[in-house]
């Protein structure tokens, strides 16, 4: 090590006696952004799983039978607005607006349920149809995918909703304002994989 | 294909009912009467002594990275009592089960006993074991506070806890797992495994994996991020380093095995097709999923252990360690490897010549950066002043065991001969081989490097070395039979044997087996008889073994903070560094120092979970529901708690490092 030249006696400072204390919360959009990666690759296991099993129609229905596009892009697009009105919060954080924050907040979280309700709605017609998860592999993965991305969507709207309840309380303080962050990330990322699914599942479904 | 109609659950008990207690396996009423007996006791000492404020404030609750990670390795080291306890019943079995005996084990009881045993080492014995050391000597060697994450990495601790108790009530509630370690299906599908063991099994290691990837989560940032000023990467200590990669392989596994246990518990919960014979489900996708996360989890347990060996060496060769440089490359490179040969564990499958020679090529190539760490440490001891201390001895017992053990990796690694090796005792040697070797002996060699550092007194020596020779002795007596029974085509978990010929093997391993009883009792002794006479072991000087990074520049214990004024890193050996160029430590100007509050939601959140746990394996709906909506309320709660940290006045720093100031001048 080319430190060891320094020889003793030259004044090599050991420690830091005029420290300052981190900024609190200063990791916590590293650690999420971790987590989200982790999250990411729970939904990789189950587009491999789809992508594996997704052909296996045991003598049962396919894709080209159950899927109606126009449906799922009106849920696509649902979630893609989601996602603008949730940049629009962020855009009104930024100019510390708690009331604006909320209100494009309460309007991502109706566009969240919307794309939820959508989703039910479709579930509910494909197992009346007799399309049901134990019906084949291909459904299985098929249910188990889109119904994870669901699932998150629905703990988004949970954390969203406390949230708004934590920005009333609280205002735009830093914690809340991390907060914010994190949810956004957490939104945007369920908005990609969502892209995926729509691509692999629906899309190229279709044409196989 | 559709489940079998499940019989009618009672709504209150769900599956639970009287006949689930084992009350016709004398075995298992014993154990039971044993750790309730001794249970009452600790708990009534408890009481007697009126401890039970204390471990909550000071225990239960703290969010301090030193006492979670004590919490880790005292879990793991009462599970290992556990699953070495399965190993010499499986030993005594396949030692006596000759000539038209029986043994004593039933096959429904000794099928759970080698499960059990599998799970256990692995989940909760090697892995809080690893994660302890983590946790207790990370933050110190890179000179910070504590985690980035207190909070969670208490909750993370109690979420471990909370698996490992939900796989300890399967002895005395139902059963568990009679699949192996892995739960392959359709075995552990619901056809062929239609009782709890295997509901066991998954809601046990879900709910401790929600912990070990949280935990891993935490301590990435915390290594990133809290570094003291001056530690570049290539400035971090080796350990520091290892565990950084093994961190990063928790984060990039572990939702692995969450995804595919969750398909699963789909297929035997919901009747969905995934691993299922028929409607399109393929068994075979679950032994890829598994073996994606299981690879990568091999290395996770040694990763650490290499940087502990590098640690111990460095130190007791009184030199730099050689090769730094390398050995973080080597360390990298094991990491990315260990996700390129996750098929070497299925090469019977048959995925043909191609497929299986560039899995068998990359797992021979994990041999090379291995390799580099052996002649690095190799090179640290040439021309060093070694001290034959208990760290390094154990440290040399490794090397010369895992060389072994590596090797007959390489020889499985080869297709053709794993076709014939497969399956085999000779593969139960290999990997007992390397975790005995590599994790177990690099454990060994931590706990007494930096047991001084964590209770500032050192371990007797004498009853470690007694320790050290029994367990190196006896691993030796109880593995190299398998090698020779695996190479005369003996396959794994057997639980009767035809041929009297191999008698002779299977009681030799079952005398090793004892003699490492003896090794776990002598350490239990040392341990004992060390906390005993402390007072003539202890160390006043925070540095008994002339140690060269940050973690012994610091008292021993360590005051909660751990550093009054956060250190300045110069060189690789910070601490060394600062002992050479005669660094003057700060005896005032104290400021108040910003720490993270205790809190009970860890425990009370990993309650909620335990009992969902349970409630799931039993069918009990009700209660899955309640102990839910309890654990996402709670969780919500808990967000709306804003102060979760204080202020240490400096005056409290200011006599804190005043004691420690007459300390070492009394030490002097």
């Amino acid at each position: 090590m080319s430190a060891n030249t320094v020889t003793a006696g030259d004044s090599v400072r050991f420690y830091d006696l005029d420290e300052h204390a981190h900024p609190e919360g200063h990791s916590t959009m590293l650690g999420f952004w971790i987590y989200l990666m982790s999250d990411c690759l729970i939904f990789a296991i189950l587009f491999a799983c789809f992508a594996v099993l997704g052909g296996n129609y045991a003598a049962g229905p396919a894709p080209k039978d159950l899927f109606d596009l126009p449906l799922v892009a009106l849920n696509t697009a649902m979630l893609l607005f989601s996602s603008i009105t949730y940049g629009f919060a962020v855009l009104q954080m930024q100019q510390g607006k708690v009331k604006g924050v909320q209100l494009w907040l309460a309007i991502t979280g109706l566009f969240g349920l919307a794309f939820l309700g959508i989703e039910l709605y479709e579930f509910h017609h494909l197992i009346e149809i007799g399309a049901t998860p134990q019906r084949s592999a291909f459904l299985s993965s098929f249910f188990t995918l889109v119904g994870t991305h669901g699932l998150h969507v629905t703990f988004g709207i949970v954390w969203l909703v406390v949230l708004m309840v934590q920005l009333g309380k609280h205002g735009l303080i830093a914690a809340n304002k991390r907060r914010v962050m994190c949810l956004s990330m957490f939104w945007h990322f369920l908005d990609v994989v969502w892209i995926g699914v729509f691509t692999i599942v629906y899309l190229m479904g279709v044409l196989r | 294909m559709t489940p079998p109609p499940l019989p009618p659950t009672d709504p209150v008990f769900g599956k639970l009912s009287l006949a689930a207690l084992p009350l016709h396996e004398p075995i298992l009423i014993f154990t039971f009467l044993g750790v309730a007996v001794g249970g009452l006791v600790v708990l009534g000492l408890i009481t007697r002594y009126r401890l039970w404020g204390y471990l909550w404030k000071d225990w239960f609750t703290t969010v301090d990275h030193k006492r979670i990670g004590i919490m880790y390795m005292i879990l793991g080291l009462i599970m290992f009592l556990r699953g070495f306890a399965d190993a010499i019943m499986m030993r005594l079995q396949q030692a006596m089960a000759f000539g038209g005996s029986e043994g004593y084990l039933p096959a429904h009881h000794y099928d759970q006993v080698f499960t059990a045993h599998g799970v256990i080492m692995i989940f909760f014995v090697a892995m809080p074991f690893i994660t302890g050391l983590m946790n207790y000597i990370v933050p110190l060697q890179i000179g910070a506070r504590d985690v980035s994450f207190p909070f969670l990495n208490n909750f993370s601790f109690w979420m471990t806890a909370a698996g490992a108790a939900l796989t300890m009530v399967s002895l005395f509630v139902g059963e568990y797992a009679q699949t192996g370690w892995l739960a392959y299906p359709p075995l552990s599908g619901i056809a062929y495994s239609p009782n709890v063991g295997v509901d066991y099994y998954i809601w046990g290691l879900q709910i401790a994996g929600v912990g070990t990837t949280l935990s891993g989560i935490n301590l990435i940032v915390t290594i990133l991020k809290l570094r003291a000023p001056g530690m570049g990467l290539m400035k971090m200590p080796v350990f520091t380093w290892t565990s950084l990669c093994s961190n990063i392989l928790i984060v990039a596994s572990f939702p692995i095995l969450t995804a595919t246990l969750a398909l699963l518990s789909l297929d035997r919960y919901a009747g969905t097709n995934f691993f299922t014979n028929d409607l399109g489900g393929s068994p075979m996708m679950y032994v890829n999923l598994i073996w994606i996360w299981g690879h990568p989890e091999v290395y996770i347990l040694i990763l650490p252990l290499f940087g502990v060996f590098s640690e111990v060496t460095s130190t007791f060769s009184g030199k730099k360690l050689f090769g730094y440089t390398s050995m973080v490359y080597a360390t990298v490179c094991i990491t990315i490897l260990s996700y390129l040969v996750w098929l070497h564990h299925f090469f019977t499958m048959g995925s043909g010549a191609s497929v299986n020679s560039f899995f068998g090529i990359t797992t021979m190539v994990i041999s090379i950066p291995t390799g580099a760490k052996l002649f690095n440490w190799l090179f640290t001891m040439y021309r060093g002043r070694i001290r034959f201390e208990l760290p390094m001895m154990w440290t040399i017992a490794f090397m010369l065991t895992f060389v072994v053990g590596g090797m007959t990796g390489v020889l499985l690694a080869v297709p053709p001969a794993d076709f014939v090796l497969h399956n085999s005792l000779f593969l139960i040697a290999h990997f007992h081989n390397v975790i005995i070797g590599g994790v177990l002996f690099g454990l060994f060699a931590a706990i007494n490097y930096w047991w001084p550092k964590a209770f500032g007194f050192k371990l007797n020596v004498f009853w470690g070395k007694v320790s050290f020779w029994c367990w190196v002795v006896g691993f030796w007596l109880a593995f190299m039979p398998l090698y020779i029974l695996g190479l005369m085509g003996v396959t794994r978990r057997m639980r009767v044997f035809d041929d009297p010929g191999l008698q002779i093997w299977f009681v030799i391993a079952a005398i090793g087996a004892g003699v490492i009883a003896c090794g776990i009792a002598a350490m239990l002794i040392q341990f004992g008889v060390s906390i005993w006479k402390r007072k003539e072991l202890a160390d006043d000087s925070g540095d008994p073994w002339h140690g060269r990074t940050l973690e012994w520049a610091t008292s021993s214990p360590p005051p909660d903070y751990n550093f009054a004024f956060t250190p300045v890193i110069h060189n690789l050996d910070a601490w060394h560094d600062m002992k050479t160029r005669g660094h003057e430590r700060p005896v005032g100007g104290f400021r108040d120092i910003h720490m993270p509050s205790n809190t009970g939601t860890g425990i009370i959140l990993a309650g909620f979970c335990l009992a969902m746990g349970f409630a799931l394996v039993w069918h009990i709906w009700w209660l899955v529901i309640a102990s839910f909506a309890a654990t996402i309320a709670y969780a919500i709660f808990h967000t709306f708690n804003y102060k979760r940290d204080f202020d240490i006045p400096a005056a409290t720093v200011a006599a804190v490092e005043e004691a420690r100031t007459r300390q070492l001048a009394a030490g002097a």
